[in-house]
């Protein structure tokens, strides 16, 4: 005990020194007790959260959830047959979108832009976008999109998810890129390979699992955003037209359109819709986490 | 002899090699840079399409857009600052609550907990920033806002009731629990994530000589959490709480369930009231003319807004990972 004490300390009469010592362990303690709760405090919001989704939304899951469309108002039963259809549509368009231009251009800012002030730039822009309200996402690509074409539409909705997805596939290709060795590089450039071989085929082929990683916690971001959809996609009560031209109903629109709403058989079906939702991206999360741990 | 030593022999023979896979390189090479810039003019866009959407809107009220208080449909009057003043709240609000426990949160992972502990803990609450805003939201109407009404707006409604500048700001005229202090704490819950994994990852970062050094000369863990890393990490601790702010700022789903929508200015934070996201999410699809106009101006001032604090904060932050 008496290593923990300055010299200078000795000095003091011995009954101060035991106060200074102990206000110290208790400062110490509560801390210590503080901290804690505070952490049980948050992850007893998240098991609150999921324990609320299981209990309310295990009753609205049946066949007819995954096989029957939306009810109209005041209808009987029905299910989110359309509505899932038509989010996964969705989120596949987003991120069919999304991957070629965010890979490439994470690629641009490992590889090519090393340095130059452009590219220092656009990864600063990038990491803005990254925490840009969605909100605003849907605000433009119902500029630029919905009202020139007249109407709400599929294609719209999987733009909008498309540039939500954009920044993160960006940052994620860049930082897995940065991780591969540059001797790696070096050796398929002593080979006689020019920059795009050795990038697509070393480089990439190195940081695959990483790159994955990326595009899968994008497609996680993407399948539970709302905001955007309001303006773009919107939703309908029936199966969609083949060609998105129309309002395409999906799950999150669903679920805040159903949740207060007076009907029960309404209300049921958007907590079914949530414990999907909310489950899938959980799982996509951990996946993606667990691909990352296995690469390092 | 001279055939060995003659140098144009080699080039003959170069150019047939390179040219198949040089155009290839070039269509690459470019793809990868109009893709890179892509990005600048996704948000140059934004930006424009903002301004140029809510320019009716300014030009009809001015000044007066940002801070009248009147929002009104039939007149075709839209003054901005209850949503303004709402959104700011909130935040605040979220800021209050958020950032002690998301600093108590890093503090207790990093230094505190047991090694085995902290990786399940860690994933758990990122796992938090994962659940999507409308769930939140959903949670926040239908579990939070009753507790919130029956245990803590009624009883402290019945406390606070006459006293001066606190009966003001806690009295709830119509304890139904939604309002702007309900949408404050659900905010507040959504960023927690935020903030605990960066300034984590951050106290992380730091050396552990200076660590030990502390310990050395006999500093108790709360002292070196104190005296040594959050100095050593103060910009960034700071950087973190502001990209926890911008978050705040901008979020809408969850918002719009639990604020109230009120189009109305109350002194009281248990009132209900309206964010510049809410009232753009509740009234966009019914909106016409000018009044679509004024909503996107909303959308201009949250894009200005958020834009600010996110440049400082990343100038602040550099670079952390945050998905």
């Amino acid at each position: 005990m008496s290593l923990t004490t300055p010299s200078t300390v000795r000095e003091l009469p011995p009954t101060t020194w035991g106060r200074v010592r102990q206000s110290r362990r208790v400062a110490d303690k509560s801390m210590r007790i503080i901290t804690a709760s505070f952490t049980v405090i948050a992850i007893s919001v998240l098991f609150w959260i999921l324990g609320m989704l299981i209990v309310k939304g295990i009753g609205g899951l049946s066949v007819a959830t995954f096989t029957q469309i939306t009810p109209g108002p005041g209808s009987e039963g029905g299910g989110l047959a359309n509505a899932i259809a038509g989010s996964v549509i969705l989120t596949f368009l987003g991120i069919v979108v999304a991957t070629p231009i965010g890979v490439l251009a994470g690629t641009y800012l490992a590889e090519y832009g090393k340095g130059s002030k452009l590219a220092d730039l656009i990864r600063f822009i990038n990491d803005i976008l990254l925490s840009a309200p969605s909100i605003l996402i849907g605000l433009f690509v119902y500029v630029i999109l919905v009202e020139p074409l007249g109407g709400y539409s599929g294609w719209a909705g999987g733009v909008a998810l498309g540039i939500i997805a954009i920044p993160v596939i960006v940052r994620t290709t860049e930082d897995m890129l940065r991780l591969v060795p540059g001797p790696l590089r070096e050796a398929g450039a002593a080979l006689g390979a020019p920059p795009s071989v050795v990038i697509t085929s070393i480089t990439w082929k190195a940081a695959k699992a990483g790159m994955v990683t990326g595009i899968l916690l994008a497609l996680a971001r993407i399948a539970g955003e709302t905001a955007p959809l309001i303006f773009t996609a919107l939703n309908n009560n029936f199966w969609f037209s083949a060609d998105l031209m129309g309002g395409v109903s999906n799950l999150p629109v669903t679920i805040y359109m159903f949740a207060s709403a007076p009907y029960e058989n309404w209300q049921q079906l958007a907590w079914a819709g949530s414990l999907i939702i909310t489950m899938s991206i959980l799982l996509l999360s951990i996946i993606a986490r667990r691909i990352v741990r296995g690469s390092k | 002899m001279t055939a060995v030593t003659d140098p144009m022999s080699i080039p003959a023979a170069r150019p047939q090699r390179k040219t198949p896979k040089g155009t290839f390189d070039l269509i690459f090479r470019n793809a990868s840079f109009a893709s890179a810039l892509f990005v600048l003019i996704l948000l140059a866009g934004i930006m424009l399409s903002m301004i140029i959407g809510g320019w009716p809107a300014f030009k009809a009220f001015g000044l007066g857009f940002i801070t009248g208080s009147q929002w009104d449909t039939q007149a075709d009057v839209y003054g901005a600052w209850p949503a303004i003043a709402g959104t700011l709240t909130t935040a605040f609000i979220a800021l209050l609550i958020g950032v002690p426990l998301s600093l108590g949160i890093a503090v207790y992972l990093t230094q505190l907990a047991p090694p085995w502990f902290k990786q399940p803990v860690s994933t758990a609450i990122e796992l938090l920033a994962a659940v999507p805003s409308i769930i939140y939201g959903m949670w926040g109407l239908f579990v939070f806002v009753p507790l919130f009404a029956a245990y803590v707006q009624v009883p402290l409604s019945n406390i606070v009731e006459g006293m001066p500048i606190v009966g003001t700001i806690l009295y709830s005229r119509s304890p139904s629990g939604l309002g702007i202090l309900t949408a404050g704490i659900i905010l507040a819950f959504m960023i927690i994530p935020f903030i605990a994994s960066i300034v984590r990852d951050m106290l992380d970062q730091i050396p552990s000589v200076l660590r030990e050094s502390a310990y050395g000369i006999g500093a108790t863990t709360w002292e070196v959490v104190r005296h040594v890393l959050v100095p050593q990490a103060g910009v960034s601790i700071i950087g973190a709480i502001m990209l926890g702010l911008g978050r705040a700022l901008g979020e809408t789903m969850a918002v719009t369930f639990v604020v109230g929508n009120a189009n109305r200015l109350s002194g009281s934070i248990m009132d209900p009231g309206s964010t510049i996201a809410s009232r753009i999410a509740n009234e966009f699809n019914e909106a016409l003319g000018l009044q679509m106009n004024a909503l996107i101006g909303l959308g201009c001032i949250l894009f200005f807004v958020t834009f600010v604090v996110l440049v400082i904060a990343r100038i602040l932050v550099a670079r952390v990972k945050t998905f």
